[in-house]
Formats: structure tokens, C-alpha cells, sequence
């Protein structure tokens, strides 16, 4: 079955394979191509350095008109992620426009990780120690980095 | 401030004239059903009813009006007044007073001036043309030929088909309609109606997206106000905001300043805050803080429904055993509870006090409220009454009465429920009023009224029959003329007050 949000995650997925983009990777899974599996790696010179996070990204018929709902699959320790896993980003909720894909996505998911915005906290927790205690906040996220190789 | 506001209604007095003649008409129409006249009567409140069709041309009016003094495409001229909330003084003033490009910017509309270079711009799209004449379109990332290719000034080009859906998106499952901003990322300029209307093929969301035009700018406009009533499409247009009545063609009479029922002789303000009161859960938490404690080890509540004051916390991991009196732990209280008055220290008797004021706060609350409640039944009983008394009246007029003979029961239904809606606000009022000399007298007055229209309620319960028709007639009219004129004079009294400002208040 082919509809426009489908024909469109092909074309997506191919510019992906033919232009990947530094540092992420995602493919659809085996049987839908409405739910995507997707990894960022930790950028450079960030305490996310050298994690391997994994993602889920689910889109609906809607897509590109509608954000998907993306979240990390992998225990994640930052200011504008939530427990669950879900993310706190502005392209992916009231800035979202039709132009945006999923190297586009996945790209700006993994700038948050170096600048997250701990004015608009999901995890207040992290918020605070990014603000206060950095030390300690780099801890927490390398342990997080050490978990994300297990899973 | 007040100068200015009335600047601006002076301002819309004008606009308002313009279209007077059928209006006029309309106007009369109106009035005509069992309209509150109270306050109307002494000075004239001026509004007329318009249908959707009617806000539509009064819209385009106001643009053209902004059109022959600014010669612009009337769609800009649109999303400018309203990004100026249909201030179109402001508008002007801002067009003439600086940089009118920076006034575009500021509200995100594509300069219609720039039209200028388009043909620059053709040009160079027409040698485009003349090469391979087909683009990528970036929303479904097909390759394209120019042809099914559009956007607006800012440059941005989609295929027709994603704009269509991307609109339709936008109308249909968000509901935005003055504000859809073009398709490309961090790209603010908004779409104009003429745009819309070319790219959404759809009828019902064309509909949809007119609605919502003319929603926002009837929300946007402080003269004109949806009627509230459900299934109710109308909208009512005043020369001036005031908190008066105004009745709609469907007969439903609200206060044209805050939108909620007619609410005289209470302000709007007060009704604001006495709603809110009691949708909350304000008073829940009082009747919790009146009527219960907290297990001192614990922290659970608990409500005291037996007579001891040796409790036991029921929480299966505390089991705490403590005194009601004095919330210490029960065994130093032995045999006689009585003991717990050396633990009486200032701390104690302060929670106790702070209990007895939310006992009391909740007390007087539920005072006012009940008696709101009741007038607000009773309100809704008196309605269903005009079907029976209709019924009464017909039986009447076959016992040789003549239509106008009956038409007192009537007129007496109207006053009641006058009656019963005026003392009802008249509690919310006092629920925030302080005593004073003049609050002694408002409260005589609402006494008189509420005695008098219990009266003419009872009296209209009564079974007329022939033998005491003449009697129970002049019973009722005697009543209904008194309970108008009593409910007149409280409401003076209320309004003279807030002239001259006898009113003090609590909170």
C-alpha cells in the first residue's frame, strides 16, 4: 500500500543511505516503515562521546504534515529528555515543518546532546546539576554513555 | 488610559453608522421579546444582532475602509488589522509613522510592494525555465516539473499537492487559520486568503478555513462577541464595551462584557472570581482543613467519626496511637484525656484557631452558595412555568376572558424570573461584601425582594378557577408590580453604591 507519508519515508530513507550525515544512522524496521530504528552517537567533545544511543521513531499517515514521535530506547541522562525516553524539542512539537526528514531530525536531536537547553527542563534533575554541579552532571551522563554499549 | 479607550470607541462609532439602515430594522426586532429594559430604559444601550453573512460584510467593510486610504491587496490589508487586533487606527499610524517594510516583517506578511522586483524574479524563473523547467519539491522530495510548482514572496516553492495537504493539516487538525505560516523551516511569512483558497481543493475546508477567519476576527474585535448560547451563530455588535444586558434573535440574554448571563446587580469581576470559587477545589481543601487532622506520624487525613479521642492512625505501617484533643502521643494521657490540656501550648491553640477560621470561611461559603444554588433551581423551575401558564392562559380566554385579560400570568412569569436571577447574583455580591451601614441596608433590600418574590411565586402555583379569578389576578398583579419595582430599587442601591464607592470588599 502506498500513500503519500509512505512514498515520502522511501525517499527519506533513500537520501539517508545516499548522504548519511556524520554521527547518525536509521533504517526502517523489517516489516513497517512507519516505525524507524535509529542510533545517534555521542558527539565529539561532549560528555555523550563515544555512547551509542538508540532511538525509535514512529510516524503516521500524516507525516511530513505532522511531527513523529521520537525516543530514546536507551537509558538517557539530559535536560530535555524525559524518563520515558521521549525528547523536549521544539522542531518536533511547534516548530515542525513539512521540510524537515528524518537526517534533518536526527541531526538536530544530536546537537541537543551538546547543547541542551536547560530552561525548558525535562528532567529537572539534570537540568539542575547541568546549571550547578557540572562535574557531576558529566558523571551521570558517562554512566549513561557506559550503559548505552550493553543494551 | 480612559481617554485613549474612548478614543477608540468613538472611533467605532463611526464604522457602526456606516451600515445602519436594515440594521436598523434588525435592531427593533430585537428589542421586542421579554427583554430585561431595566438600566436600558434610563439610558440607551445600542446593539444590533448580525448573522455570520453580516460579520463577513462587516469585515470586508473595514477593510475597504483601510483600502481607500492604503491601496493594498485587501488579503494583506487583512492580516495586517489583524495582527493590530482590527485597530485599524493603530494600523494606519504604524503604516504612515515609519518604515513600512519593517511593518510587514513585524507581522510576518509578504511585502506586497516587493510585487516591484517580481518580475526580476520572473525573469530569471523563466530562464530556469527555459533549461530543464522542473524543480524538487522539498516536502515529498519528488522532482517536479515548474508548472505544479507555487509559493508565496518569500520564495519558497512546494507542488501543489503537498500545499494542499500541508493547509489542510493545518486547517482541519490544528485549527489555525489566520496564522499558517509557509511550509519551510523558520519561515514566518503568513498565508494570505486568496493563496489558500487557489491551493485547497476541498469545499469543507475552504468552509472551515472562512470560519475561522471570521472567528478570530470577531475574538479579536472588542465591539462584536459571539452568542453564547450553544447552536447559537450569531453574533452581537455594541458601539461601546459595558457590562449590560443584551439579548440575542435567539432570545438568550447575556451580559455583552463578560460573555455569562445577565448578571446585575453583581460585577462582572466578582462573578469572575465567585465562578472560578466554585468550579475549584478551594473549598474541598477548606472542608478537609475544617474537618479533619493529619496523623502526626504519618500524615494521613483522618476525620474523627466516633466519640473517643484515643485514636489509632488505621495506616497499617504506622498504627501511631495519639489524642485527638492535642495530636500528642496517648500514653501519657493514662485513663483521663483530660490531661491533654497541659499540652496546650501556643502552637496547639494556633492550628486550632487556624481550624476554627477555615470552619468558619467554609461556613460562610456554603451560606452564600447554597442560597445561589437555590435561586439558580428555583430559576430553572420558574422557566419551565411558562409552558404551564400558557396552558392556564388558553383555559382562561375559553372561560370568556379576553387575550389581553390574560396576558398578566405572563408578565407576572417574566418579573419572577427577573426577580429570581437578580437575587441570585445578588448572593454572589454579598459573598464578598464587608459589613458595613450601607451593606445593613443592601441586605434589607434583598430580604424584601427575596420575601416578596417567594410570595409571587406561591401565588402562582395556586389553582386559578373561576370563583377566584378576579381575586388571585389582582393578587398577582399587585405583587408582580411590587416585586419589579423592589428589585429596581436594590439594584439602584447596588449601583449607586458603586458610584459612590460605599462598597467594601473581602479577599
Amino acid at each position: 500500500m502506498s500513500t503519500p507519508a509512505r512514498r515520502r519515508l522511501m525517499r527519506d530513507f533513500k537520501r539517508l543511505q545516499e548522504d548519511p550525515p556524520a554521527g547518525v544512522s536509521g533504517a526502517p524496521t523489517d516489516n513497517n516503515i512507519m516505525i524507524w530504528n535509529a542510533v545517534i552517537f555521542g558527539p565529539h567533545d561532549t560528555p555523550f562521546e563515544d555512547g551509542t544511543f538508540k532511538l525509535t521513531i514512529e510516524f503516521t499517515e500524516e507525516y511530513p504534515n505532522k511531527p513523529p514521535t521520537v525516543r530514546f530506547v536507551s537509558k538517557m541522562f539530559h535536560p530535555n529528555v524525559y524518563a520515558d525516553g521521549g525528547i523536549c524539542l521544539d522542531i518536533l512539537q511547534n516548530r515542525w515543518s513539512p521540510t524537515y526528514d528524518v537526517s534533518a531530525i536526527l541531526t538536530s536531536i544530536q546537537s541537543l546532546l551538546s547543547d541542551p537547553n536547560p530552561n525548558s527542563p525535562a528532567n529537572s534533575m539534570a537540568a539542575q546539576l547541568y546549571k550547578e554541579n557540572r562535574r557531576e552532571y558529566e558523571k551521570r551522563v558517562k554512566a549513561c554513555v557506559e550503559q548505552s554499549w550493553m543494551d | 488610559m480612559d481617554s485613549d479607550e474612548e478614543i477608540m470607541y468613538d472611533d467605532y462609532d463611526d464604522s457602526g453608522n456606516e451600515s445602519s439602515g436594515d440594521d436598523d430594522v434588525e435592531f427593533a426586532m430585537v428589542e421586542e421579546p421579554n427583554n430585561p429594559k431595566d438600566r436600558q430604559e434610563l439610558d440607551e444601550y445600542p446593539y444590533e444582532v448580525l448573522t455570520t453573512e453580516q460579520i463577513l460584510q462587516h469585515m470586508n467593510e473595514c477593510m475597504k475602509e483601510v483600502n481607500i486610504v492604503v491601496e493594498m491587496p485587501s488579503t494583506v490589508i487583512r492580516m495586517l488589522l489583524n495582527h493590530f487586533r482590527w485597530d485599524k487606527e493603530k494600523l494606519m499610524e504604524r503604516y504612515y509613522d515609519g518604515d513600512p517594510e519593517k511593518l510587514f516583517t513585524e507581522a510576518h506578511v509578504a511585502s506586497p510592494f516587493a510585487k516591484a522586483a517580481v518580475p526580476a524574479k520572473v525573469a530569471k524563473k523563466d530562464q530556469r525555465r527555459a533549461g530543464p523547467s522542473v524543480e524538487e519539491c522539498e516536502i515529498c522530495l519528488s522532482t517536479l516539473p515548474s508548472s505544479v510548482m507555487s509559493g508565496l514572496e518569500c520564495g519558497h516553492r512546494f507542488c501543489v499537492s503537498c500545499w494542499a495537504e500541508y493547509l489542510t493539516t493545518k486547517i482541519m487538525s490544528e485549527g489555525i487559520g489566520q496564522t499558517i505560516s509557509c511550509a519551510a523551516h523558520n519561515c514566518e511569512i503568513l498565508i494570505d486568503d486568496a493563496t489558500v483558497m487557489k491551493l485547497v481543493p476541498d469545499a469543507k475546508v475552504r468552509l472551515k478555513y472562512q470560519h475561522l477567519i471570521t472567528n478570530s476576527f470577531v475574538e479579536c474585535n472588542r465591539l462584536l462577541r459571539w452568542c453564547p448560547s450553544p447552536d447559537c451563530s450569531s453574533v452581537l455588535r455594541v458601539q461601546h464595551v459595558e457590562s449590560r444586558p443584551v439579548t440575542c434573535r435567539c432570545g438568550h440574554t447575556f451580559c455583552f462584557a463578560c460573555g455569562n448571563n445577565w448578571h446585575e446587580p453583581v460585577r462582572c469581576t466578582l462573578l469572575r472570581k465567585w465562578i472560578k470559587k466554585c468550579d475549584d477545589d478551594s473549598e474541598t481543601s477548606n472542608w478537609i482543613a475544617a474537618n479533619t487532622k493529619e496523623c502526626p506520624k504519618c500524615k494521613a487525613t483522618i476525620e474523627k467519626d466516633g466519640g473517643c479521642n484515643h485514636m489509632v492512625c488505621k495506616n497499617s505501617h504506622c498504627k501511631t496511637e495519639f489524642c485527638w484533643v492535642c495530636l500528642g502521643p496517648w500514653e501519657p494521657h493514662g485513663t483521663s484525656w483530660y490531661n491533654c490540656n497541659r499540652y496546650d501550648e501556643d502552637e496547639a491553640r494556633a492550628a486550632r484557631d487556624a481550624q476554627e477560621r477555615s470552619r468558619a470561611a467554609l461556613q460562610r461559603y456554603l451560606f452564600y452558595c447554597n442560597r445561589y444554588m437555590n435561586h439558580m433551581q428555583s430559576l430553572r423551575l420558574e422557566h419551565k412555568h411558562y409552558a404551564t401558564v400558557k396552558e392556564k392562559m388558553e383555559e382562561m380566554q375559553q372561560h370568556n376572558m379576553s387575550w389581553i385579560e390574560v396576558q398578566f400570568l405572563k408578565k407576572a412569569v417574566d418579573i419572577l424570573c427577573q426577580c429570581r436571577q437578580t437575587l441570585m447574583y445578588t448572593y454572589v455580591f454579598a459573598y464578598y461584601l464587608k459589613k458595613n451601614n450601607q451593606s445593613v441596608i443592601f441586605e434589607d433590600n434583598q430580604r424584601d425582594l427575596e420575601t416578596a418574590t417567594e410570595k409571587l411565586s406561591e401565588y402562582l402555583e395556586r389553582d386559578i378557577t373561576q370563583e377566584n379569578l378576579v381575586d388571585i389576578k389582582q393578587k398577582v398583579q399587585d405583587k408582580y408590580r411590587y416585586c419589579d419595582s423592589r428589585r429596581r430599587v436594590l439594584a439602584e442601591h447596588v449601583y449607586e453604591g458603586y458610584d459612590k464607592e460605599w462598597w467594601e470588599y473581602n479577599d
